[in-house]
């Protein structure tokens, strides 16, 4: 599937906008994925508890997903945003 | 990672430099041999906020940079080049999966033991104690702390920790053993480790907490920045949130040394700094705790204070700064020392200045002005 990388993450991935992980079956998964080729990433977007941050939203085509349990086989984008974070 | 800028911010050794960690990134201040000219350079990190950013003086090469963005969760990006390229932890400082706790940003960094090449600690917010044993690269919780079955008593709930989050910060390690640790929690009060971080106790007799009901509460208070001296590590110092006190080991009963302040200024502030060598001189930056707690310099007036008598008494040492109408604060890492004959003190604000002194305060110069809010300024 494709990850669209916003441009706060895109110094763990060389630049790129848009990179190419394996299909996946749940976010947890395919997050791991997007960690094993960039590694710090996920850490960045996900804490401790596996909650996603909080000034952070993943869509999953178009999907707000707020779990990282949340099912996605069959997906084909997860759009990673940084939400609104003042000061 | 991919920070890599080709950026030197730290210049040659021997020279005073500055690491100076802000809201908005990380720069550097570098003085010519006499300490006159200094020369900024940066930003590291630009957007990042950084909490802290520390030099290991056991090598001379390793900085560490405590970091996160608005959205962004909290990293420690390392050196090992005195600061001409980074890269990030591979596992920064995390509480344990199904703790329920999280690290909001890594808030403190001291290098370890000089016998243990490598080793660092960090305090985090909320409270929590971590340590690296590969020089920053991986961090573990300390067990003994962060899983005591007292951590929760002595951290408190939310309501109880400062407005920008609980903090763990003021760590040392004794420079005779290296199991001999000391913290400080704002809130939870100082403590100590004689066994390496494996059980602690609190050491606060005779510090105030006047905004705990019971009279010498055993833990709940407030040090907003503890120091032990390098050269006499019985001799403590604390600026607290309830004044300014002394402890001379082995005794475990804290000196009140801020009674002795001016009345009109009082003895609140962040940030306290030691002389590298002579145990008895120390400076303080006070701010206005009275009323509502306006935190910044009282009146306007700014100015650091010095003892050279362990806090007996204090001199007021503003030469060159705002006479009047300075409205800033100095936080609790922004405060430092450089290890030279006549030694010399800085100072960032929360106003993005810093400020100098080449003899020991009694003069000062604004070295930069213009930057971002400044949390930490530390010689390297």
């Amino acid at each position: 599937m494709i990850v669209r990388i916003p441009g706060l993450l895109r110094s763990y991935t060389g630049g790129a906008a848009s990179v190419e992980v394996a299909a996946a079956s749940t976010l947890a998964e395919a997050l791991a994925g997007l960690d094993t080729r960039f590694p710090g990433l996920r850490f960045r977007i996900v804490d401790e508890q596996d909650a996603v941050r909080p000034h952070i939203k993943l869509f999953v085509d178009g999907e707000l997903a707020r779990h990282l349990a949340a099912p996605i086989a069959g997906c084909r984008e997860l759009m990673i945003v940084g939400a609104l974070s003042g000061g | 990672m991919a920070l890599r800028k080709k950026v030197a911010v730290v210049a040659a050794p021997r020279r005073t430099t500055l690491l100076i960690a802000t809201r908005k990134g990380l720069w550097t201040l570098a003085a010519d041999t006499a300490r006159r000219a200094w020369k900024l350079t940066g930003p590291q990190f630009l957007g990042h906020i950084v909490h802290h950013a520390m030099a290991d003086p056991r090598d001379g090469r390793t900085v560490l940079a405590a970091a996160r963005t608005g959205h962004l969760g909290p990293t420690v990006f390392r050196s090992t080049d005195r600061g001409r390229s980074w890269k990030e932890a591979t596992q920064p400082p995390a509480f344990k999966s199904g703790s329920g706790r999280t690290v909001d940003h890594t808030f403190w960094l001291t290098p370890g033991h000089a016998t243990e090449p490598g080793v660092w600690y960090a305090g985090t917010s909320p409270q929590g104690l971590f340590r690296s044993t590969d020089g920053g690269a991986t961090w573990v919780g300390v067990d003994g702390f962060n899983e005591h079955e007292h951590r929760k008593a002595w951290c408190g709930g939310d309501q109880d920790g400062t407005p920008d989050g609980a903090k763990l910060h003021s760590i040392a390690v004794d420079p005779r053993d290296p199991r001999h640790l000391y913290i400080g929690m704002s809130s939870g009060g100082v403590f100590e480790s004689v066994d390496g971080g494996g059980d602690w106790k609190p050491l606060n007799r005779g510090v105030r907490a006047d905004f705990i009901p019971r009279p010498d509460p055993e833990f709940g208070h407030d040090p907003h920045c503890m120091r032990v001296h390098p050269k006499d590590p019985d001799r403590l110092y604390q600026q607290n949130h309830c004044g300014i006190y002394r402890l001379d080991r082995p005794a475990d009963r804290w000196m009140d040394i801020g009674a002795t302040m001016p009345k009109s200024t009082g003895a609140i502030g962040f940030p306290l700094v030691l002389h590298p060598r002579d145990p008895e001189t120390l400076w303080v930056f006070p701010m206005d705790g009275t009323d509502v707690w306006p935190r910044i310099a009282p009146g306007g007036r700014p100015a650091a204070y010095r003892s050279v008598n362990g806090g007996k008494t204090w001199q007021r040492q503003a030469m060159g700064m705002p006479k009047a109408q300075a409205w800033w604060t100095v936080k609790r890492q922004a405060m430092t020392v450089d290890q030279a004959q006549t030694v010399g003190v800085y100072f960032g604000t929360t106003s993005g200045e810093i400020w100098g002194s080449r003899d020991e305060g009694r003069t000062w110069k604004c070295l930069a002005r213009h930057l971002p809010h400044i949390y930490a300024v530390e010689y390297a």
